[in-house]
């Protein structure tokens, strides 16, 4: 059956701000579940609370509105308890990097079958406008007057360290490339992290304008796809090489730099160590990569949890409990 | 030696002791199953140390294994007819245990200087250290040495003979109290059999034991102990964290859902995670979380997702699990959270056993959170418990903590495994198809038991979404209306107060027609219902009125507490309970007796205390 993104939408008012980058990022999502095809009660949607936690009740799908931080151990539940149904974790820096840190490493650990969307807008939006754990160090806000004093989480480089096998990243505002990594992640088996770049116009406006405004946007980001060489720019002239263990930027046809020179994007390797030093770019002396960096094979949790159980399971599939009780140590009374 | 006198008991406690690895536990299994299979009740609890690993023949060392045998048998005994002791340390711990009429055996070969030095005995006497009296028989036994020898030829090293040890114990106390030791053969042939060389040499070291005490004619009593029929079937022996797990499995056979348990290690509850885990052979899935809240978590999801799901924890980390149980509250999804009580506050006493949890459970959320909470009485009856949390919580789509403690879920018992149709049939309140042209909703609900109608994601045309914020009582859209919020919180309040509509009235035992009731909830039942009917045998009149159902409480409780002049609420806690029924029998004046020391009750302190009421 052929689906429009209306069959994936709810009945409900969206209440974001006007001018909040969650719009399009749920819009996006709608598009990219109708081309991916899988029937909206096959799906559910899980998310904690933050401002970008209210997407699921926008969804024509089963969703689960939960608690703070604690969507990634709900959709883990969902996924391994139905195997069958697609799961959806949506989150925000602060839900899924503070309060919720420890289940998302360990969702990537265990690679449970979800796709995890996780709208960075580098503040708590929800409860008007603190730092969140991925604000830039110095960032000015109600809770840091004076600016903040600790670094932040590198999405891509967290979930990398909790052995992670699929990330993508895009830019709000750039719906194609939105939409082309969320049905990445959809198909990609194992758990997807997709970090959006999104914008708080009423908190952070603008946080990520030196990558997102579309004046600077070809010459300070690349779309990585895979196979493909690591070119940028207007006119598309720049590329990737490494330089000893670093990525650097060379221009074709400057310094007797050809097409050949220009690295290929494998995003299929088990090794991740390009794909970090790829996620790590942040757009200054090295374009920020958007697009899929890394989608590598491996086992998925909810799938073999299944497998283990059936093989067991087959081997007596009619077993009860009475038969187990009475296949060990018992006496009969008369 | 004098003539082996022959005593006729109603019921004998027997106390293993001895280093950790010294199959202190496997004695006195063994002992409790052949006394079971001759048609006793028993009841045994083990006291492990709380390190892993002390080191040999330290007091920190010493793991007991106490059984009691008999007939009206409800607890462990309070105290030992018998103790065996393998070492001084062993007997410096235990002794207080013991009877003071009570027979100590003990190895000699293990009561050298060196051995009485490492439990910090400072003389050569160790019994007039420890303040034996006269009337405590003592018999010594060169246990070690017997094994030796009766295992010289077995080609055995040292150190596996002397493993055999609590053999040699199990056949002598088998020959005291005149138990079959065929039966006991048995049960090792079960455990050993791929071990044919220690089977051997267990077998050889049991029956050296029984005639050992049959060809001394040790100038000890032996004792036939009475017994009597049970219903019949088939019985094995269980312990409450068992138990536990195997009612949920028997919840999910009964109600065709497939059963979670999402569970984080914790000490006491950490064996229903090991048995789930092992079900894999039943259908059951376990997710080891990352902590307490995921456990909760994946709990929930998987109940979301239409299993039968549970999470299993103790003490902290319920609390750690509160935001979570308020959100099943408010999303009104089916959940069993399993709380084997602990010492506390705080970590407290991680291995023993308290009642201190049952205020957390009833009112640890914020917000207006009604819970179902249950408590198991016995280790036998965690089984019917967790059936019915599970059964509660499918059937009412609301969370349902159960709780046991640490005696009753290292405790165990004879239990009578459950026939085909012991169990009634648990029947999920499902979504219909016609629903969706009547203009279903996820929050409509039944007009008489406020339960609301359970979609299961993957069915089509029921797409909804569940959360935390508040719902309209009508449309189920967010609302923050604060006349429908009013209704909402009445709705959950009156869902789980029609519950009472649905469980077993509450009963009266001992004697009825006394002025005074003893009230009790949970684990304690044994030593209640023991003191109870010690205090109706020796004239005074009492009656008991035990609690397994906390909230609701059963529709009768009112109309049964007010016939007695004097109520009596006893727990191992401040009061708790007596805090919670005074609560809701309005008027209601209670006496108390409390104890909080992270032991179980001692019928004879309840005794004491009842009869000069």
């Amino acid at each position: 059956m052929e689906y429009t993104a209306k069959d994936f939408k709810s009945d409900q008012y969206v209440r974001w701000c006007p001018g909040c980058g969650d719009h399009a990022v749920v819009n996006t999502l709608q598009k990219a579940m109708a081309e991916v095809g899988i029937p909206p009660h096959k799906i559910a949607v899980i998310s904690g609370i933050g401002c970008s936690s209210r997407l699921p009740y926008y969804m024509g799908t089963y969703g689960f509105h939960t608690i703070h931080g604690r969507s990634g151990a709900i959709a883990t539940g969902v996924k391994t308890a139905n195997p069958d149904l697609t799961v959806w974790q949506i989150t925000g820096d602060g839900d899924c990097l503070a309060i919720g840190g420890n289940h998302f490493i360990h969702e990537i650990r265990r690679n449970v079958n979800l796709n995890i969307i996780l709208l960075n807008n580098k503040i708590y939006g929800l409860t008007k406008g603190q730092y969140s754990p991925t604000s830039d160090r110095g960032a000015v806000t109600k809770s840091s007057p004076y600016g903040t004093v600790e670094d932040p989480f590198i999405p891509a480089e967290l979930t990398f360290g909790a052995r992670g096998n699929f990330f993508a990243r895009s830019i709000d505002v750039d719906l194609v490339t939105a939409k082309e990594v969320m049905v990445a992640a959809a198909k990609h088996k194992g758990a997807s992290v997709v970090e959006v770049l999104q914008n708080c116009v009423i908190f952070n406006d603008q946080i990520h304008k030196y990558v997102a405004d579309k004046e600077f946007r070809a010459e300070r980001t690349i779309h990585l796809k895979h196979g493909e060489k690591m070119l940028f720019g207007k006119d598309m002239d720049k590329g990737l090489v490494l330089d000893g263990l670093n990525l650097k930027v060379v221009k074709i046809g400057e310094n007797g730099v050809t097409l050949d020179d220009i690295l290929v994007h494998d995003e299929t390797t088990q090794d991740n160590f390009l794909h970090l030093r790829l996620a790590m770019m942040d757009g200054h002396e090295l374009p920020l990569a958007v697009g899929v960096i890394r989608s590598a094979e491996a086992p998925c949790y909810d799938e073999e949890v299944k497998r283990q159980m059936e093989e067991i399971r087959n081997k007596r599939p009619d077993k009860t409990l009475r038969d187990l009780l009475l296949s060990e140590e018992t006496w009969e009374v008369k | 030696m004098s003539e082996t006198r022959v005593k006729n008991v109603e019921k004998v406690v027997v106390r293993f002791s001895g280093d950790s690895g010294d199959g202190m536990q496997l004695a006195g299994n063994i002992l409790s199953n052949i006394s079971a299979a001759i048609g006793n009740e028993i009841s045994t609890f083990p006291d492990y140390p709380a390190e892993i690993r002390a080191p040999q023949g330290t007091l920190g060392g010493v793991s007991g294994f106490q059984v009691h045998i008999g007939n009206g048998v409800h607890t462990p005994g309070d105290k030992a007819d018998v103790l065996v002791a393998m070492n001084p340390a062993a007997l410096k711990t235990n002794f207080k245990f013991l009877k003071s009429d009570g027979i100590v055996i003990y190895d000699t070969d293990s009561f050298a200087k060196s051995d009485l030095d490492k439990a910090a005995f400072t003389t050569d006497d160790p019994f007039a250290e420890i303040g034996a009296s006269a009337t405590v028989q003592i018999v010594p036994v060169a246990l070690s040495s017997m094994v030796a020898a009766a295992l010289a030829d077995s080609g055995m090293d040292n150190k596996s003979i002397m493993r055999c040890k609590n053999m040699f114990a199990l056949g002598l106390i088998c020959w005291l109290f005149d138990r079959p030791i065929e039966q006991a053969s048995k049960l090792l042939s079960n455990k050993f059999g791929k071990k044919p060389t220690i089977l051997e040499a267990n077998l050889k070291v049991l029956t050296a034991g029984y005639d050992y005490g049959n060809n001394i004619h040790a100038s000890v009593s032996t004792y036939r102990i009475e017994s009597k029929s049970q219903k019949p079937g088939i019985y094995t022996d269980i312990n409450g964290n068992r138990a536990t797990a195997l009612g949920l499995i028997m919840a999910s056979e009964k109600s065709g859902l497939p059963l979670f348990l999402g569970s984080y290690p914790i000490t006491p509850a950490t064996d229903i995670l090991h048995e789930l885990a092992k079900r894999k052979d039943l259908g059951v899935k376990v997710v080891q979380a990352e902590d307490e809240i995921a456990g909760v978590c994946t709990a929930i999801g998987a109940s979301f997702a239409g299993n039968l799901a549970a999470t299993s924890t103790s003490g902290p980390g319920l609390a750690l699990k509160s935001e979570a149980i308020g959100l099943a509250v408010m999303a009104e999804i089916p959940l069993v959270v399993i709380d084997v009580q602990r010492g506390g506050p705080s970590t407290g006493l991680p291995t023993k056993t308290e009642q201190t949890d049952l205020l957390q459970a009833l009112y640890g959320r914020n917000g207006e959170s009604p819970a179902v909470v249950l408590a198991a009485s016995t280790p036998t009856d965690c089984f019917d418990m967790a059936f019915n949390a599970a059964k509660i919580a499918v059937e009412h789509m609301t969370p349902v903590i159960l709780l046991t403690d640490a005696f009753i879920a290292n405790g165990s018992a004879a239990w009578r495994i459950p026939e085909d149709n012991d169990f009634p049939e648990i029947k999920p309140n499902y979504v219909k198809p016609e629903m969706l042209e009547e203009g279903w909703k996820p929050y409509k609900r039944d007009a008489e038991s406020f339960v609301r109608y359970w979609a299961i994601p993957g069915t089509e045309g029921f797409m909804h979404r569940l959360g935390g914020l508040e719902k309209d009582t009508n449309t189920s859209a967010i609302s923050t209306d604060p006349a429908n919020h009013q209704k909402m919180v009445d709705i959950r309040k009156n869902k789980i107060e029609y519950i009472a509509n649905c469980i077993e009235p509450l009963k009266v035992e001992g004697d009825e027609s006394a002025d005074t009731l003893v009230v009790g909830w949970g684990g304690t039942y044994g030593h209640l219902v023991t003191a109870v009917e010690e205090l109706n045998a020796m004239g005074k009149k009492t009656a008991l009125a035990h609690f397994r159902y906390i909230n609701p409480l059963p529709a009768n409780t009112e109309e049964v507490i007010k016939r007695y002049k004097n109520v009596v609420v006893c727990e191992l806690n401040n009061g708790q309970f007596a805090t919670h029924l005074v609560s809701k029998i309005e008027g209601l004046q209670v006496k108390k007796f409390n104890k909080v020391q992270g032991q179980p009750f001692m019928v004879e302190e309840l005794v004491d205390f009842l009869k000069n009421l």
